[in-house]
């Protein structure tokens, strides 16, 4: 690490100039001003605001500006010290995201580049796979990933919390029954109208609370009954979405059955004077799914460095040791199950607005397993491997649409998860934690769970 | 079992238990594993439990720490602070967050974690920073961060493994997989460590490390040691008191010369009456 360190302090020396470096930051708030007080960008032309504020005469008084900061920072022994201390948060600020390697900031960068520019140089097809494939179950691996990869717990019914999720969405996007003449999703009346951004808060309390039911009975068993029970639920979510239109009994309509809920709103936001609406167009959902999967890459990336996630490896790892060590095994189960159902259930809000219309059809056991496969594929516990994985896993059953028959497909799916799970076991990129587990289950030391090797959890 | 208890007594001039244990009796169908066992241990002591294999001293350990619940008796945890209470029938880590930490007799550590990362388990099942804290690094969440790398590297420096932290745990040599198993332990803030076997399978100058860290971690942190071990030596140099466990039986306690010149001692487990440290340690593995 540190040797780590010197060797960039002396092949970037100039970087290391405060001087210089105190240059560019008063540069770069000038940049900023510049942009704050200019005009601002419209959909006809969106880099408006950037060519209108920076590459107009204007930004010279900016610069000006700068640039007489710098003087004083510089030169003024009275001001300097106080102006370079308050610069100090800026300074830390840049060190954070400029830490890491550069190679590596350079390679999420272009990532991040390509991911934002996709869908503006690929055909509607592909925008379509783009936003209600891969960015849907991008989102749905990514929390798969936390309760499979970072805890070691098999959860076969995954595709429920979606389903419930999706659902949710659809009551509360209906309307209440005082309000007249509104056709809801669904044949039962929610108390208040939502739209979907707002039912977001409340799917993923119901989706955490239905993880929570589940785990807290269940989670008690090991791995390979986990799998047993956790697939049965998913069943059972589905096939009560299925016969719930016409309850025994009390005769009642709930979920219209196989025919679905349709009518789902579309997502909006109105702060102040700023709306936006999502349309048909699914470009725009796949920023806003881009959007997410960000955020949840950043938070999960966090909480797997934490206590929390370090407490999850030790279970993964060895549950007794662990709850010798103090650890209280079931909380941090439950929670990585509970954790893992609410990202299902976000996924489940986004996927119903964007399609408008859900049936018991979109949640069958076969998306549990795709999704587990994805998992699986990328790297379990590896945030970037379970994106890289999903994305492959569905880029290749649509591109090869156009080269073998469609039924067909599958076979090619299924041979690559063959030839995958022979010659790389970990997946296309694999975590650190895990890829040594596997290597030290290989070599007969400690045991990886249901998931991870040889030793298997039921004969621990 | 009430004649070894009183045979006991005398040995501890105080009485003020960390954890007493009362008529234990634990049994597996029809094997009886434990059968009426009283001990007490003394706070601020190094007791040693030893006995021939299958003498029931894992199973005195598995009740104390949670792992198994025995069918009668009472074993009593004293806190330093606060109200006696009883850990019989609680979960593992609910007995070590009372206080009372444990290692095992075949290394049980996170192998794919660091060696550091390993003892901020320990620390960290104190803490109180929820997902919610981590994802967003609120400042609570920050701080004890901060806190149990700062904690894991000093503990670190104390059992001698300062220099691996950023190590695999399994990459580390057997003997320091021991200490780093016992830092882990200590790291979660015990006042009663529990050591299964720490010698086994150590070299002779691994063996003398050990003796002086859990010297060490008796005298300089205070913690009362519960100790099983094969190694007449190295029990007999650092006990201040034993217990001898016999076909899930106490047969005999008291200090290292007592039990030494202890018949029932010399007859049912160290089976020659000229008894001389490597004597007893190879009794005991045959």
């Amino acid at each position: 690490m540190t040797a780590q360190t010197e060797e960039r302090v002396s092949r970037a020396a100039w970087r290391e100039n405060e001087s210089l470096r105190r240059l560019g930051a008063c540069l770069f708030a000038a940049a900023v001003l510049a942009l704050m007080t200019g005009a601002t960008g419209s959909s006809a032309d969106p880099a408006f605001a950037v060519t209108h504020s920076l590459l107009r005469p204007r930004i010279l008084v900016f610069v000006v500006l700068g640039l007489a900061l710098f003087a004083l920072i510089e030169g003024s022994s009275r001001y300097g010290a106080r102006l370079r201390t308050s610069l100090a948060p800026a300074t830390a600020v840049r060190k954070r995201f400029f830490g890491m390697s550069a190679t590596r900031y350079g390679v999420y960068l272009a990532l991040l580049v390509l991911a934002i520019v996709l869908p503006l140089i690929v055909s509607n097809f592909w925008v379509t796979v783009l936003s209600q494939q891969i960015g849907i179950y991008v989102v749905l691996a990514i929390g798969l990933n936390v309760v499979v990869g970072f805890a070691g717990l098999l959860d076969l019914g995954y595709i429920a919390f979606f389903a419930i999720g999706a659902y949710t969405t659809a009551f509360f996007t209906g309307y209440p029954k005082t309000v007249p003449g509104q056709i809801s999703p669904l044949p039962i009346h929610p108390p208040i109208h939502l739209t979907p951004f707002e039912v977001l808060p409340i799917a993923i309390f119901v989706c955490f609370m239905a993880g929570v039911i589940l785990g807290a009975p269940t989670l008690r068993l090991r791995g390979d009954y986990l799998a047993i029970v956790t697939l049965g639920f998913g069943e059972i979510v589905r096939i009560v979405l299925v016969n719930s239109d016409n309850v025994p009994i009390i005769h009642k309509n709930f979920t219209n059955g196989p025919r679905g809920a349709f009518g789902i709103p579309h997502p909006s936001f109105h702060i102040g004077g700023f709306g936006y609406t999502w349309t048909l167009s699914q470009r725009e959902y796949y920023w806003l799914l881009l959007g997410f999967i960000l955020v949840l890459l950043f938070l999960f990336r966090r909480l797997e460095d934490s206590r929390v996630g370090r407490a999850w490896t030790a279970i993964r790892e060895d549950e007794v040791a662990a709850a010798a060590s103090g650890v209280p095994t079931v909380r941090f189960k439950l929670l990585a199950f509970a954790i893992g159902a609410s990202t299902s259930g976000l996924a489940g809000v986004i996927f119903a607005s964007q399609i408008q219309f859900i049936s018991p059809e979109n949640f069958p056991l076969l998306n549990s397993i795709l999704v587990l496969c994805y998992v699986i594929f990328g790297g379990m516990g590896s945030l970037p491997g379970v994106v890289a994985g999903a994305a492959a896993l569905i880029w290749l059953p649509n591109i090869l649409r156009d080269y073998v028959p469609p039924q067909d497909r599958f076979i090619y799916f299924g041979a690559l998860l063959v030839v995958m799970m022979i010659f790389r076991p970990q997946g296309m990129i694999p975590s650190r934690r895990r890829a040594r587990e596997l290597e030290l289950a290989e070599g007969g030391i400690g045991g990886a769970d249901a998931m991870g090797g040889p030793a298997g959890g039921a004969a621990r | 079992m009430s004649t070894a208890v009183e045979t006991l007594q005398p040995a501890a001039a105080r009485n003020d238990p960390v954890v007493s244990v009362d008529d234990v009796t634990l049994r597996f169908g029809g094997v009886t594993s434990l059968s009426g066992v009283s001990l007490a241990h003394q706070r601020g002591e190094i007791l040693a439990v030893i006995g021939p294999n299958g003498a029931g001293k894992t199973s005195l350990f598995n009740c104390l720490s949670g792992v198994y619940v025995p069918q009668e008796g009472r074993i009593t945890f004293h806190p330093s602070k606060g109200k006696a209470v009883s850990l019989s029938g609680r979960k593992p880590f609910k007995v070590n967050q009372l206080g009372v930490a444990r290692t095992f007799q075949n290394i049980r550590l996170f192998n794919a974690l660091t060696a550091v990362e390993n003892v901020k388990i320990g620390f960290e099942s104190r803490q109180r920073t929820g997902p919610i804290g981590a994802m967003l690094g609120l400042p609570r969440a920050r701080r004890e961060e901060r806190e149990s790398d700062e904690r894991a590297f000093g503990l670190l420096e104390f059992v001698g493994l300062r220099g691996r932290a950023n190590d695999l745990a399994a990459s580390l040599a057997y003997g320091e997989q021991r200490r780093l198993e016992m830092a882990r332990a200590i790291a979660t803030g015990p006042e009663l460590l529990l050591l299964d076997e720490p010698a086994a399978g150590t070299n002779p100058s691994e063996k003398l490390d050990l003796e002086r860290l859990i010297r060490r971690v008796n005298v300089e942190l205070g913690l009362s040691v519960l100790l099983i071990e094969h190694d007449m030596r190295l029990v007999m140099s650092i006990a201040s008191r034993l217990v001898v466990l016999n076909f899930g039986q106490v047969i005999a306690g008291g200090t290292p010369q007592e039990v030494q010149r202890n018949p029932a001692v010399i007859e049912a487990y160290l089976g020659a009456p000229e008894t001389d440290g490597e004597g007893g340690s190879d009794a005991a593995r045959a």
